[in-house]
């Protein structure tokens, strides 16, 4: 008998972490206990993108939409919807019954989105191969091993033009092609799963919803290269990816897909998971090679570049997990597809984190050359909690800020550039008028200084002395002397440093000098913070005439600094304060204010 | 389990793909909507949307998609059921049972016409 109904829960490390788990086995029973469990499919799959109104679950065929669902919910949902065939209104997004022709991407967060890496998440389950190979999975495998030649799936890769999603965008076809032609025996394929940048998590989510497209991606280049071995890099910290990966994996050479004689082509290949511990800078391909093979993980100069001399002194290929997933793709398509989307600079598509103040957080994937006001406020809902727009962060530690006047930039690698930020690996954080900008800076800085390896002088020493200097300037004693140090200390690090941790470091700082030139002299010459961020410029005051003495403020406050007699206009004693905002937080009167 | 072939490999995805497609939302013509409200349920409505489902299975007709709906304010007349063609609009039967549902597939959706004598009208 077939399924009446197919519910979709998303198993993202998002929605595991509120108990997405726990919903899906939660369905399966409720489906059994009601006698359903024959009619009704629960399926896992990868994340849905809408991580702000998560846990999601998806019932097909109503396409019902159902939003920040709880393990209690279950019951509803298989007992209304299913049983009965009533939507649980109170579940859906927007609380309000979906007319039937409306579909799920009629939802504004996922209209101007187009999913080509993403294009599994969501929908299949990635423990099973099968799904993948139903979704022409292995498809652009198969063509590589009986119907093109190596040199066939290069001129594909550069009519379709794409470039490396890690960061730096370089053509991907231009690298597999210095590999190809470098002498050797012995090759080695890499990917780069060692996504670090503060709130991107795009890399993790591929590779939870659609692990076999890497894989797939993998052993492509290795026949298109000539290696027989590939190594995934992927931190520690992203538990439910490896495990995703595992199966895979154990599945793929289940099937043969993986191994020896792969389809009966001849060509052996097989994958390798190496696990890191989680420093930013094994991200830097040259570090991240020295840490597979065992070293500490600490970057070498190039050239050699890895295409000619990487693992173990042999050319090898290493390309960050988003680039390895558009390639199936690109080679069952055609690059000719590829390159029709995007402009002319960037074809494709990026998959973007947006994350910070905005209303709809969550992984977003839209066509190259797509504007930061559409994705901050067409597909993002603009700025949550009524708030002001500041500034976007794009690049992680190695881009820098984006202001209103460079919204409606069409993203690409070369436009980013070009206003002082850059592409990065795609996080994309949301500013609103309460966050101070050195604040911003230091912040960065502070991370890069944490995660730098301290082999070179630029980065090590350059790093602590910014992050000084903006400790001085945001504790109200930076002198205008302290602003031609930042730009001095930033230039010799651009200059000097051996990798682009160190390289690009500075980013952040001289982005928000060129940008908020006025916020830093605020903090230099007036001693106080715009945004009523940094401590040091700030304090606390009660306005007497609207505070009526409830007493609330002064039981909160966890160093006893608030007195005042009920019924009377309390005080601050600022020698005691420690600026921690508690009593702000807990006044109902709007009462406290920060000077 | 042996290593796949080709041939093997073709054999997995035409299978699977078919096993997926029943997922699949987009792209339908036809569409059939099964009242299941309490009385419906009682009427024998369940009964009614397995043997469509089953029907349409085994005949592979994959352009339409069944849905359930709660109440449609006509108990009198329960099971209900509602069938969209493009060819016929939207056309109500009233006490289906899996005979007429299986009638319902054979003349309606794949030969056109409506059922005249078990086909009722639904208020607004």
């Amino acid at each position: 008998m077939g399924y009446k109904n197919y519910i979709l829960v998303c198993g993202g490390t998002g929605c595991e972490s509120s108990r997405s788990d726990l919903i899906y086995r939660n369905l399966i029973e409720e489906a059994k206990a009601m006698g359903m469990a024959d009619q009704v499919q629960v399926i896992k799959t990868g994340c849905f993108g809408f991580c702000e109104q998560g846990p999601i679950v998806k019932v097909l065929p109503e396409d019902s939409f159902y939003v920040q669902v709880k393990p209690e919910d279950a019951h509803d949902i298989i007992a209304e919807h299913v049983v009965k065939g009533r939507e649980v209104t109170r579940l859906l997004y927007n609380k309000a019954p979906k007319s039937p022709l409306e579909e799920v991407e009629d939802i504004q967060f996922y209209q101007k989105q187009e999913r080509i890496v993403l294009k599994n998440c969501g929908l299949i389950d990635p423990e099973n191969i099968d799904d993948y190979i139903a979704t022409d999975g292995y498809k652009a495998l198969e063509k590589v091993l009986f119907e093109m030649t190596p040199e066939d799936v290069i001129a594909e890769m550069k009519t379709a033009g794409l470039r490396g999603r890690g960061g730096a965008g370089f053509p991907t076809w231009m690298k597999w092609n210095f590999t190809k032609q470098a002498e050797g025996d012995v090759k080695y394929v890499v990917c780069n799963a060692d996504e670090g940048d503060p709130g991107a998590y795009m890399d993790r989510s591929t590779l939870e919803g659609d692990p076999h497209a890497v894989l797939e991606a993998m052993i492509i280049c290795g026949h298109t290269i000539g290696a027989h071995q590939g190594f995934i890099y992927i931190r520690a910290e992203y538990p439910l990816a490896i495990h995703r990966l595992e199966i895979a994996m154990k599945q793929a050479r289940e099937y043969g897909l993986l191994g020896k004689n792969i389809l009966g082509s001849g060509f052996d290949y097989d994958i390798e998971i190496r696990l890191g511990a989680g420093a930013f800078v094994c991200g830097e391909e040259t570090a991240l090679l020295q840490s597979i093979e065992g070293h500490r993980g600490m970057p070498m100069p190039r050239p050699p570049f890895p295409a000619t001399k990487g693992l173990w002194g042999k050319p090898t290929v290493i390309n960050n997990v988003e680039t390895w997933a558009n390639i199936t793709q690109i080679i069952y398509k055609g690059g000719a597809w590829f390159a029709s989307i995007g402009t002319e600079d960037s074809h494709g598509t990026k998959v973007f984190a947006l994350t910070g103040k905005v209303c709809n957080s969550g992984l977003v994937e839209v066509p190259m050359g797509t504007t930061l006001r559409e994705i901050v406020f067409d597909i993002g809902g603009g700025i949550a909690n009524g708030k002001k727009f500041k500034a976007v962060q794009t690049g992680g530690p190695s881009g820098g800020v984006i202001t209103e006047a460079d919204l409606d930039t069409p993203i690409d690698f070369g436009s980013l550039m070009r206003i002082g930020s850059m592409m990065g690996s795609g996080g994309m954080i949301v500013m609103d008028n309460t966050d101070c900008i050195v604040d911003v800076a230091k912040f960065y800085v502070n991370f890069t200084v944490d995660e730098s390896c301290g082999k070179c002088f630029p980065c090590r020493i350059g790093g602590r002395s910014l992050l000084g200097l903006l400790d001085k300037i945001t504790e109200g004693k930076g002198t205008q002397e302290d602003i031609k140090k930042l730009e001095e200390i930033s230039l010799a690090m651009k200059k000097g440093a051996l990798c682009a941790l160190g390289q690009t470091a500075p980013n952040p700082v001289l982005s928000t000098l060129k940008y908020f030139p006025e916020e830093y002299e605020a903090h230099i010459k007036d001693k106080v913070c715009p945004s009523g961020k940094c401590k040091k410029l700030i304090h606390y005051e009660i306005n007497k005439s609207k505070c009526i003495g409830c007493t609330a403020c002064a039981r909160k406050c966890p160093v006893g600094a608030i007195t005042g007699t009920l019924k009377s206009p309390h005080q601050i004693n600022t020698q005691v304060c420690i600026k921690c905002g508690v009593c702000k937080d807990t006044c109902k009167f709007s009462a406290i204010e920060v000077k | 389990m042996s290593k796949l072939t080709l041939k093997e490999l073709h054999e997995i995805r035409d299978r699977e793909a078919t096993r997926l497609k029943k997922r699949e939302i987009h792209g339908k013509t036809c569409h059939i909507v099964v009242a299941m409200g309490t009385v419906g349920i009682e009427a024998g409505a369940k009964v009614v949307l397995n043997k469509l489902v089953d029907e349409l299975e085994a005949q592979n007709l994959t352009q339409v998609l069944v849905t359930q709906t709660g109440i449609v304010h006509d108990d009198t007349n329960a099971p209900v059921v509602e069938v969209y063609t493009p060819e016929l609009g939207a056309v109500a039967y009233g006490k289906v049972d899996a005979k007429l549902a299986a009638r319902i597939i054979k003349e309606h959706i794949v030969g056109g016409k409506i059922i005249e004598e078990s086909r009722i009208k639904l208020e607004d």
